[in-house]
């Protein structure tokens, strides 16, 4: 403990000594820590953020049921599904293989062009659906490792009491499944909580453009440094609670483990 | 005991290659106890997996309380509820507790209120000495009660038929009569049951008959008296000699 301390204190004493000796640190400083217009500009970045919020928070919700559903037409079994599960595939390879600010730049841009009648103009509406799209590529591939660490045993004993397939994956297979899941699924809520600032790109005014838009007003990147603050803000807490799960779960495994 | 419970007819099931049954011949009157004894990779579990139809069969035909069950369009979900099965290795669902494992078919499949599945699951665990563990989780349990909540999990749904598949080959030896106990109160209450088994003396004191399987198929069958006292097979003799070698009869 003494030694982890010492080590943390020297550690991060000799890194902050070579930045601040650093031949543009004064410039550096001067640039991004400025206090004043920290506190100045933390409110109008703050709001600009809950856009970000919103939007993860609504895509989440989205993404959680496409994705369990991707992952079970992924899982059905025989040559009857066979069509299904190679769409499947078709569209989990896709949405993997593109980079994310292409698909919003993409939608967010292409399909207020289209000028449908009744399609949506609201960016956000595609920016969304972008992130929707691929997401639900990623997560469905944790939950398909969750459904398939369930030993098939656990299957045949829900079908032998009758149950039906469907009944068998939403009462036994996949509640198994999920719990195996949570720490992969929240890491890639993480990422997708960062990648919220890729609406920018559509010119949505959300933190990371309110971010640029104060900059090139004041010519100072401080609001930079603020958004980072709340991006880390949101993350951070994430990111321990995932760990800590991790933890839980392995701690509670040994234990099993030592009790047969 | 006159009534037919299942009469198997011309059974084959093989993994690709490799031909698991060839041909069994099997009938069970209503309340009859068969035991199907034989070794390791004769096709025991096999033949159980496919009467209850979570294995498709090559060829024959399986009939139930006269309903041909391997017909094809014939509802397997429906043909599943009226017979119960159990695992050697228990297969408990592990998220659920005692009392959610055994209400899991009578509520789903046979969609009975929650209540009234509850007082049927906790009669049945009473009667089995498990009222006190209806809250826990499996694997609080020891093996011995994991089997036998594996066993009133496949008796909540009122089977006619149960198909037992070495359901004491994973306990430790102390635990062991536990679980027979209660297999040979279901045989005095007069359940139907197929056991596939390495416990010869089960199958001596409560089989009405003894099937010896052999390579995928019924090589001898008679009364325990038959079976164990004059194997006319050689094949059975050399396989009861091993058995009572690792002193299991
Ligand atoms: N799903 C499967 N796929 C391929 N081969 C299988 C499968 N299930 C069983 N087998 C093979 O079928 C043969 C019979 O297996 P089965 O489990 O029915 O034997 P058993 O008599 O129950 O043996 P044991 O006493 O070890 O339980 C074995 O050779 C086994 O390897
Ligand atoms: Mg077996």
């Amino acid at each position: 403990m003494l030694i982890a301390f010492a080590s943390t204190v020297v550690f991060f004493g000799t890194l902050a000594f070579l930045i601040t000796r650093a031949p543009g640190w004064d410039n550096f400083k001067a640039y991004f820590f400025d206090w004043e217009l920290y506190r100045e500009s933390l409110p109008e970045i703050a709001s600009a953020f809950l856009l970000n919020v919103k939007i993860f928070l609504i895509a989440e919700s989205i993404i959680l049921v496409t994705a369990l559903a991707l992952a079970i037409l992924r899982s059905l079994p025989g040559p009857v599904f066979f069509p299904i599960r190679a769409l499947a595939i078709v569209y989990a390879d896709l949405f993997r293989g593109l980079p994310t600010i292409l698909v919003i730049l993409m939608l967010g841009f292409g399909m207020p062009a289209l000028g449908v009648e009744g399609i949506p103009l609201d960016p956000v509406f595609w920016a969304v659906v972008a992130l929707v799209l691929v997401y639900t590529a990623y997560v469905s591939e944790v939950y398909r490792a969750g459904i398939e660490s369930v030993h098939p045993s656990q299957d045949a004993a829900a079908r032998s009491l009758g149950l039906t397939r469907f009944q068998s994956l939403r009462h036994v297979v996949v509640p198994q499944a999920i719990r195996r899941v949570i720490p992969p699924l929240l890491n890639d809520f993480i990422g997708l909580q960062k990648d919220t600032a890729l609406v920018s790109t559509l010119g949505v005014v959300e933190v990371l453009r309110q971010s640029q838009i104060i900059e090139a007003a004041r010519f100072n990147g401080t609001p930079y440094l603020v958004a980072a603050t709340l991006f880390v803000a949101l993350t951070i807490p994430l990111a321990r609670f995932t760990d800590w799960l991790v933890a839980r779960d392995r701690k509670r495994r040994l234990a099993a483990g030592v009790a047969q | 005991m006159t009534e037919t419970a299942l009469r198997i007819e011309g059974l084959h099931k093989s993994f690709g290659k490799l031909e698991v049954l060839r041909g069994i011949d099997l009938e069970l009157a209503e309340h009859e106890v068969v035991c199907l004894i034989g070794a390791s990779g004769s096709g025991k579990s096999t033949l159980l997996r496919c009467v209850n139809l979570l294995e498709p069969i090559d060829a024959g035909r399986i009939v139930l309380h006269g309903e041909e069950i391997t017909a094809p369009g014939t509802d397997v979900n429906r043909v599943r509820r009226g017979i119960g099965i159990v695992f050697q290795a228990f297969n408990l669902f592990p998220h659920m507790s005692v009392v959610e494992n055994v209400t899991l078919g009578p509520r789903k499949a046979l969609g009975l209120p929650k209540a009234e599945a509850r007082a049927r699951g906790d009669e049945l665990l009473a009667r089995f000495g498990l009222a006190a563990k209806r809250d826990d989780y499996p694997d609080r349990l020891s093996g011995g009660q994991q089997q036998r909540v594996a066993i009133v999990r496949a008796l909540a749904m009122q089977p006619r038929l149960l198909l037992l598949d070495e359901v004491t080959s994973a306990l430790d030896p102390e635990l062991v009569a536990e679980v027979l106990e209660v297999m040979r109160e279901l045989a005095a209450e007069g359940m139907t049951m197929l056991v596939a088994t390495h416990e010869m003396g089960f199958a001596r004191d409560v089989a009405h008959r003894v099937c010896f399987l052999d390579g995928g198929a019924i090589l001898e069958e008679g009364t325990p008296a038959e079976i164990f006292a004059a194997p006319r097979e050689p094949r059975t003799r050399q396989f009861l000699e091993r058995i009572v070698e690792a002193g299991r009869l």
